[in-house]
């Protein structure tokens, strides 16, 4: 059952432009000059409901914009958007009781006083019955650890701590989807583990459908099977995480162990790293197979693996690439090119 | 349906009392400035009457005191502060945890605003009492006027309230709304009956705001306890009251809905 469905999602912000200096100040007194800006453009993809979606891009793609629009902040400037049968925009109650938007630090927790406070006024809002508020706040706080945190003041909580808190506020209420937008911004690893793994618990008991953006690619390498990338606003790639880093790096890496130790292995392919007798080459992917063949044949090699190369490497050429000139470059489910 | 409303308003109400708690300071300093200002308008009006032979109009030494402190009172329960925080929520993208909830903005503000009146309540009554017993004020209303007080008093708050909060509204079109906000002040201060009774105005004055919404917001519930009201016009200044409440609902229903399509949540 598809619970998201977005149809040629499109934002335009209207901005403000003006020179610099005080006289061009004093000039957009008289003549205001705007510009439009396409924060997101024509973007289309669906989610099935319980998916885990990676929603990747780089810093202004149109990601957040993305999310405000799917939960109702923002109203899209053209094409069609809905969330489990509701036009987000329109946020009628029945539609933002079943849904939660994650914000990196930006908070629904009341800053001055104790968490389990914050939990009590979400219960009123959300109109939880007693029995099963209590039970989704036990397995809450089992699940991320919070018995310690819920009669602190907020203001008093760590980072992390309290990120920890946002995630158990958001959910209180134990939505249809989650809108997880950099949802473990400045935790430490053990805290973005903690985040992840929970989410994805989340996901499996309740069968939610989550839509996440992060630029840990870790957190996305542990919880989505599929991504969608977008980048100027417009869709680069949607499809499964494995398909991206095949589609979009034209290399694999090599790792190999040697019994000797400093040899030359720049004849076999681009040498990427070595250290004591461990070499990291990169080779083209059609060439894989023949670069194997001759380091067996040719070294003492104690160990050869062939890996892809780290997911962070492959969004960084996606990014970087002009892949949105190349229609060969999306996949077959993916709206543009 | 009015069960949930009853439980958030009952929770919202315990936990914003909670938060003032812990901005005692604040709450004070706030109160001191609501209590100076009318106190120097007392003053400065009680000056001009001794100078003009004990009276001015139909105000006295006792009714002047009368007036500024009831109106001390009937002001503190019925300002509202929101249109000087919209801008800032609409600037900084604060609102975004306030449009994600099941929950209209507007209900937020109201209990936040009756949880600060409460609190700061506990200050105002002996402030009053004390300031009473120093003015000597003269005031002998008959015991309908106290009954009819009471919802003078209600009606008073949400006239003021949704009219300052559609104008707040304004935020979403106009970067800094402070121009805007202080203009309305100036306007409040001369047509409710705050810096002077309007019965003081010229007649032009007088006819302009009883056309307007100002004099309900507070000096119609001070005029109807100091006894200065026949029934019959507080029969009309309550249904006036309730008109420009129904008037006051209809615009903050129209303008969100444009309001919030305008809402860029920029900032965050």
């Amino acid at each position: 059952m598809t619970t998201i469905r977005c149809d040629n999602l499109t934002k335009t912000y209207t901005v403000p432009v003006r020179d610099p200096g005080l006289l061009n100040a004093a000039k957009s007194l008289f003549h205001r000059r705007t510009r439009d800006v396409e924060a997101v453009k024509d973007v289309c993809f669906e989610l099935a409901e319980g998916e885990i979606v990676g929603f990747l891009g780089p810093n202004g793609a149109g990601k957040t914009t993305t999310l405000k629009m799917l939960s109702g902040l923002l109203q899209p400037t053209d094409g069609q958007v809905e969330v489990l049968g509701f036009k987000p925009f329109r946020r009628q109650r029945d539609f933002l009781r079943q849904i939660t938007l994650v914000m990196g630090n930006r908070n629904q927790l009341v800053w001055d006083i104790p968490v389990a406070d914050s939990f009590e006024r979400n219960r009123a809002i959300y109109g939880l019955e007693r029995p099963a508020f209590t039970e989704t706040v036990d397995m809450l706080v089992e699940l991320l650890d919070l018995a310690e945190l819920l009669d602190k003041p907020v203001r008093n909580l760590s980072l992390g701590e309290r990120m920890k808190c946002e995630v158990a506020v958001a959910l209180l209420h134990r939505p249809r989807i989650l809108f997880l937008d950099e949802p473990t911004l400045g935790l430490d690893v053990t805290m973005q583990r903690r985040i992840r793994t929970f989410v994805a618990e989340y996901n499996r008991t309740s069968g939610a459908t989550v839509l996440l953006t992060s630029h840990y690619m870790a957190d996305v390498e542990a919880l989505c099977e599929r991504v969608v990338v977008i980048h100027h606003g417009q869709l680069l790639f949607d499809g499964q995480l494995d398909d991206l880093v095949q589609r979009f790096s034209p290399h694999k890496t090599i790792v190999v162990d040697l019994e000797t130790e400093e040899a030359d292995l720049s004849d076999y392919a681009e040498v990427v790293h070595t250290e004591g007798n461990r070499v990291t080459l990169t080779v083209p992917k059609e060439l894989t197979a023949a670069t194997t063949g001759r380091l067996l044949a040719d070294l003492p090699v104690i160990d050869l693996t062939v890996e892809d190369p780290p997911i962070e490497e492959v969004i960084e050429r996606v990014f970087t690439q002009q892949l949105q000139h190349d229609p060969d470059s999306t996949s077959d489910d993916s709206a543009t090119p | 349906m009015s069960a949930w409303f009853g439980d958030i308003y009952r929770t919202l109400f315990k936990i914003e009392l909670a938060v003032m708690f812990q901005y005692r300071a604040a709450v004070v300093i706030w109160l001191i400035g609501l209590v100076l200002q009318p106190v120097i308008y007392l003053v400065v009006w009680l000056t001009v009457a001794e100078t003009e032979g004990g009276r001015v109009g139909d105000f006295d030494a006792g009714s002047l005191s009368a007036y500024f402190l009831i109106m001390m009172v009937v002001n503190h329960a019925t300002f509202s502060w929101h249109m000087w925080e919209m801008g800032y929520r609409v600037r900084s993208g604060s609102f975004n945890s306030l449009l994600v909830q099941p929950l209209h903005p507007f209900h937020r503000d109201i209990i936040q605003n009756m949880a600060y009146k409460v609190l700061s309540l506990a200050i105002v009554l002996p402030v009053t009492a004390l300031l009473w017993w120093f003015f000597e004020p003269t005031l002998t209303p008959e015991p309908w006027m106290w009954i009819a007080l009471g919802p003078a008093v209600a009606l008073a708050f949400l006239v003021r309230f949704f009219f300052e909060w559609s104008l707040a509204l304004l935020a979403f079109w106009i970067t800094d709304t402070s121009g805007l906000n202080n203009l309305y002040m100036a306007l409040f201060f001369f047509l409710a009956g705050r810096m002077a009774p309007i019965s003081l105005l010229p007649s032009w004055g007088q006819a302009i705001a009883n056309a307007l919404p100002f004099r309900l917001m507070l000096a119609f519930p001070v005029e109807l306890l100091m006894g200065r009201l026949t029934p019959e016009q507080v029969m009309d200044g309550f249904l006036t009251q309730i008109l420009w409440i129904g008037l006051g609902w209809l615009t903050v229903h129209l303008v969100w809905t444009r309001a919030s399509a305008r809402y860029s949540a920029v900032g965050a």
